[in-house]
């Protein structure tokens, strides 16, 4: 039992939802695409569009090869209204002359004014199905990635013989097989329920499993995915009740569903014998059964009513019916193989669109290679003379005969232009019963004979698949320091940078910034990469990667450094500290960690160097004391002699803090008398909660990424990839002094050069806004005349200057101190002052207090 | 791309494991023109054929290594870990990386 608008509909097991649908009387099963036509079951086995259905709020669901499921609620889609009442039917009747083929490129474009009026309409009834934007998730999409030795797409008995003869010769078989009712006979191999989507380079075979994609590699490929019928074109193919016999059988056979009272078989090959044999044991009175391979039929046209068929003509015969069943003969679906890299010929003798050529690795077997399929050659189309009509070629996309006779007289007069052009083959169907009859069509209109015509090139997937299964399951990947759980009890408002979380504040902004310069803020900076470079060689590697010198630093230093790339651009910048003769330990930005690590041993491939380079980001945590109280709190919770004189600024020291080894760097990203402890992760908590108590009486304050943005603004300390672009040198950046020209080689090094040698082109500056507004980062910067010469890259309110500073980049010229320009603000201009010097402690006096 | 690629350490892995550094190039052995220095940063043979090119195994052990591509067909007729061609303290011929890598 499930629903079909609203209704309850009952249903057998082994039945489909579409199966049941029709026991239950329904005939109308969708509305087509673009003339809104009823369409009914034609293929009824999951190959044509014209059953598809919103099943549970999924779209597009082929309702025909969907099993049943119990309390499955199933809806229409594409109408409005009902199946039967479809009121964008006026497309059908009056659309004709104003949608021909390629019509949403030349109409609706005039008057322009009007377009949001158009587009909104178009919008409206275009594609098929709709997604309800605040539905739950109902499923949940998995991949799972496997090996076969041989793969077997299709489970009938070409693939069963071939998987029993791969079987027997010690392989492991896997066989695919799409249709849910094949019985296949269990053998020495693994059955798998799914579709193969397309074959891939490397013996890559995705298999839609439903909820699951299975990723298949395999080192063989044997496909035997066999043959699809052919429709007929001829005027009214689409009605409903004109089938193939592929459906009669299903129903017959498998449902023991009477598809209807009175028939009428036109056939091209053997099936329309089988079909009638199928007929006869339902019950189904056949009028007439007309094989064309002996009987000359010019015209064949199909009457109905309300688009369900109740009579066809046949050369001028007309025969009451409500079936017709229409067999074109069968083509190999050959699709699989194309992709792998077959070629695909055509056998005039029997009309079939064959593969040779089948690559390594690759075979095909069963009727896809045509064998056993009895030749059947349909005319183009039977619209006799008048040529009267609408003669469908593809019904996913409703293109008919006349729409292909355009697009060839208008000049797309190659098969793969007519794809494009008129979409035919581009439909949920995916060509399998399209693409041979507008082959037919092409060839006919051009004189010529399929072959000549050829096919266009098959891609994936062979099946139509929802972009969740492809999606997979929603993976959300977050870095967490050590001490997240502390930011959360703490209050702190959590952010994303790159996959790390991090607190953007603690709630007070302005306090947190306050407490920093008038007593002492700590911050987490486990974020940052953090590397440790040893070996004999690791101070020379460095001076190669690096613009510094790091061969003259003493133990115990630190530098700050930025990396360039050989085009001269700022990668990413960090600080690098000595421990020993042969170790260093260098920083980088807080996403650029796994970069940095990639590029260092990138450049040591090529230069080999007798150096160690160990990613210890995530085993140690990090803390940035800074304040004027600082050393104080520092001093209760270690016997390191924190005084100036021993630990001085640029000073890197190792010992205990509250009886953690820590390492110790003493630098100033926010501008005040800073340590920055890098201790075990394990001890994250331990640490900041004792920095937290023993600090209390200080007036210690944890502050979030947004108080450090606004501290290193004051200090003009630059943010790799917001200040910096890919673009970015650091000559232009203002930081001139970093780079050693004199050094014989550094990476970079010779683009500097130039840069220097062809004098600055824009630099990176600070400024200073006269009236007290905040301009938006990337805003324009405006000279007087209001042409943009520049943009601004960070801005913020200081509440320590008490007013709005930022950095931008700007032309040469107006790189002087108190140069003035102007910024866009809601369309109006501000006027900001050039500052070459940090806005706060420009001489670094508390940094090295 | 969905084809394997074989690391000299791991043996086949599906390419998505790896990244790609693009074709080896060769940096200039001592102070370029400007011309040349172009050359060498911005400029690729991007050949529809066989290219030696560098390979990354990021999702794996972390080797540099080079490997022969067909670009038409991405057959991988090879791969190999190279030796070294500048020890320290030469300036001699070094083949090196592309800097592409974007600022973080």
């Amino acid at each position: 039992m499930f629903t079909f608008r609203g209704k309850r509909v009952k249903a057998f097991e082994g039945d489909t939802l579409g199966s049941a649908l029709y026991a239950a009387g329904q005939r109308v099963f969708s509305r087509s695409f673009k003339y809104h036509r009823p369409r009914g079951l034609l293929c009824c086995s999951g190959s044509c569009p014209n059953c598809m259905m919103t099943v549970d709020g999924v779209p597009n669901v082929r309702v025909c090869a969907e099993p049943v499921r119990a309390g499955a609620s199933v809806e229409p889609q594409n109408v409005r209204g009902s199946l039967e009442h479809d009121l964008l039917a006026v497309t059908d009747k009056m659309g004709g002359p104003f949608t021909p083929v390629g019509f949403y490129y030349r109409t609706m474009i005039r008057p322009r004014r009007a377009w949001p009026l158009y587009e909104k309409f178009l919008r409206s009834v275009a594609g098929l199905g709709r997604i309800d934007p605040h539905a739950e998730r109902s499923r949940r999409y998995d991949t799972e990635h496997r090996h076969a030795d041989v793969l077997v797409v299709g489970g009938g008995p070409a693939g069963q013989e071939a998987a029993a003869r791969h079987a027997a010769a010690g392989s492991h078989v896997v066989v695919v097989e799409e249709d849910p009712y094949r019985e296949v006979t269990p053998g020495d191999f693994e059955l798998v329920r799914g579709r193969a989507l397309g074959i891939w380079e490397g013996g890559l075979v995705p298999v839609d499993g439903g909820n699951v994609l299975y990723r298949y590699r395999a080192d063989r490929i044997v496909v035997a995915t066999g043959a699809v019928e052919q429709p007929l074109v001829f005027p009214g193919n689409d009605l409903v009740g004109v089938m193939l016999p592929q459906a009669v059988h299903r129903l017959v056979e498998q449902w023991s569903i009477k598809p209807g009272e009175r028939a009428v078989v036109v056939t091209t090959d053997e099936n329309g014998r089988e079909a009638t044999a199928s007929l006869r044991r339902a019950g189904v009175e056949v009028a007439g059964v007309y094989d064309l391979r002996r009987e000359r039929i010019r015209e064949i046209v199909g009457h109905g009513r309300k688009g369900v068929l109740r009579s066809v003509e046949l050369d001028g015969r007309k025969i009451d019916c409500d079936l017709l069943v229409m067999s074109g003969g069968r083509q190999p679906a050959y699709s699989l193989l194309s992709q792998a890299g077959a070629r695909i010929e055509y056998a005039p003798e029997s009309a079939l669109f064959v593969p040779t050529e089948i690559p390594e690795g690759v075979e095909a077997v069963g009727a896809v290679t045509g064998d056993g399929i009895s030749a059947a050659a349909p005319a183009a189309t039977y619209n006799g003379a008048s040529g009267k009509g609408k003669c469908f070629v593809c019904v996913c996309e409703d293109v008919t005969d006349k729409d292909l006779k355009r697009a060839i007289a208008e000049g797309f007069d190659s098969i793969e232009l007519a794809k494009r052009y008129t979409t035919v083959t581009m439909g949920p169907c995916q060509g399998r019963l399209c693409h041979v009859p507008s082959i037919r069509v092409y060839a006919r209109e051009n004189e010529t004979d399929p072959g000549s015509i050829g096919t266009t090139t098959a891609r994936p997937p062979w099946g139509p698949v929802t972009l969740g299964l492809l999606a997979g399951r929603p993976h959300e990947p977050a870095q967490r320091t050590s001490i997240h759980h502390r930011h959360k009890e703490l209050g702190g408002h959590m952010m994303w940078t790159g996959t790390w979380r991090r607190p953007h504040s603690y709630g007070d902004v302005e306090a947190e910034v306050q407490a920093v310069h008038g007593a002492v803020g700590m911050i987490d900076v486990s974020t940052l990469g953090k590397l440790i470079v040893s070996g004999p060689d690791a101070a020379e590697f460095l001076e190669r990667l690096y613009p510094n010198r790091f061969g003259d630093m003493k133990p115990g230093r630190i530098r700050y450094g930025v990396l360039n790339t050989d085009s001269g651009r700022i990668m990413d910048d960090g600080t690098i500290a000595r421990l020993s003769e042969d170790t260093y330990y260098v920083t980088t930005t807080s996403t650029g960690a796994g970069a940095v690590v990639e590029w260092f041993e990138w450049w040591n491939a090529v230069w080999g160097y007798d150096v160690q380079i160990s990613d210890v980001t995530g085993g140690l945590a990090a803390v940035n004391v800074a304040g004027p109280r600082a050393r104080d709190l520092l001093g209760r919770v270690t016997d390191l002699d924190v005084s100036n004189e021993g630990v001085s600024y640029l000073d890197a020291r190792q010992g205990q803090i509250a009886g953690v080894p820590c390492l110790v760097l003493r630098i100033g990203f926010v501008g005040e008398l800073g340590y920055e402890l890098h201790f075990p992760s394990p001890y994250g908590e331990y640490m900041w909660d004792t920095l937290l108590e023993t600090g209390e009486d200080l007036g210690i304050r944890p502050f979030g990424l947004e108080p450090q943005r606004v501290l290193r603004l004051e200090k003009m300390h630059i943010l790799v990839g917001q200040d910096t672009d890919s673009e970015s040198n650091v000559i232009e950046a203002n930081m001139a002094w970093i780079a050693k020209l004199d050094k014989d080689d550094f990476v970079g090094k010779w683009a500097l050069e130039h840069v220097q040698a062809r004098g600055m082109r824009e630099q990176l500056v600070g400024f200073e806004m006269e009236d007290g507004r905040v301009p938006p980062e990337g805003g324009q910067v405006v000279i007087k005349e209001r042409t943009p010469v520049g943009r601004i890259t960070s801005a913020r309110w200081s509440p320590e200057l008490r007013k709005v500073i930022g950095m931008a980049w700007v032309p040469a010229e107006l790189a002087h101190d108190g140069a003035e320009f102007f910024v866009t603000m809601n369309g109006g201009f501000d006027k900001a002052h050039v500052r070459l010097q940090p806005f706060f402690d420009p001489d670094g006096e508390r940094l090295r207090s | 791309m969905s084809f394997l690629l074989t690391c000299p350490n791991c043996g086949p892995r599906d390419v998505n494991e790896f990244s790609c550094a693009g074709e080896v190039t060769v940096r200039p052995k001592s102070t370029p023109t400007l011309r040349q220095l172009s050359e060498y940063v911005y400029f690729r043979r991007n050949v529809a054929g066989v290219q030696r090119e560098w390979w990354y195994h990021r999702f794996g052990c972390e080797v540099w290594f080079q490997a022969e591509r067909d670009t038409r067909t991405n057959e991988v007729l090879s791969t190999e870990i190279v030796e070294p061609t500048g020890r320290a303290g030469t300036s001699g011929p070094q083949e090196a990386a592309i800097p592409d890598s974007p600022a973080v």
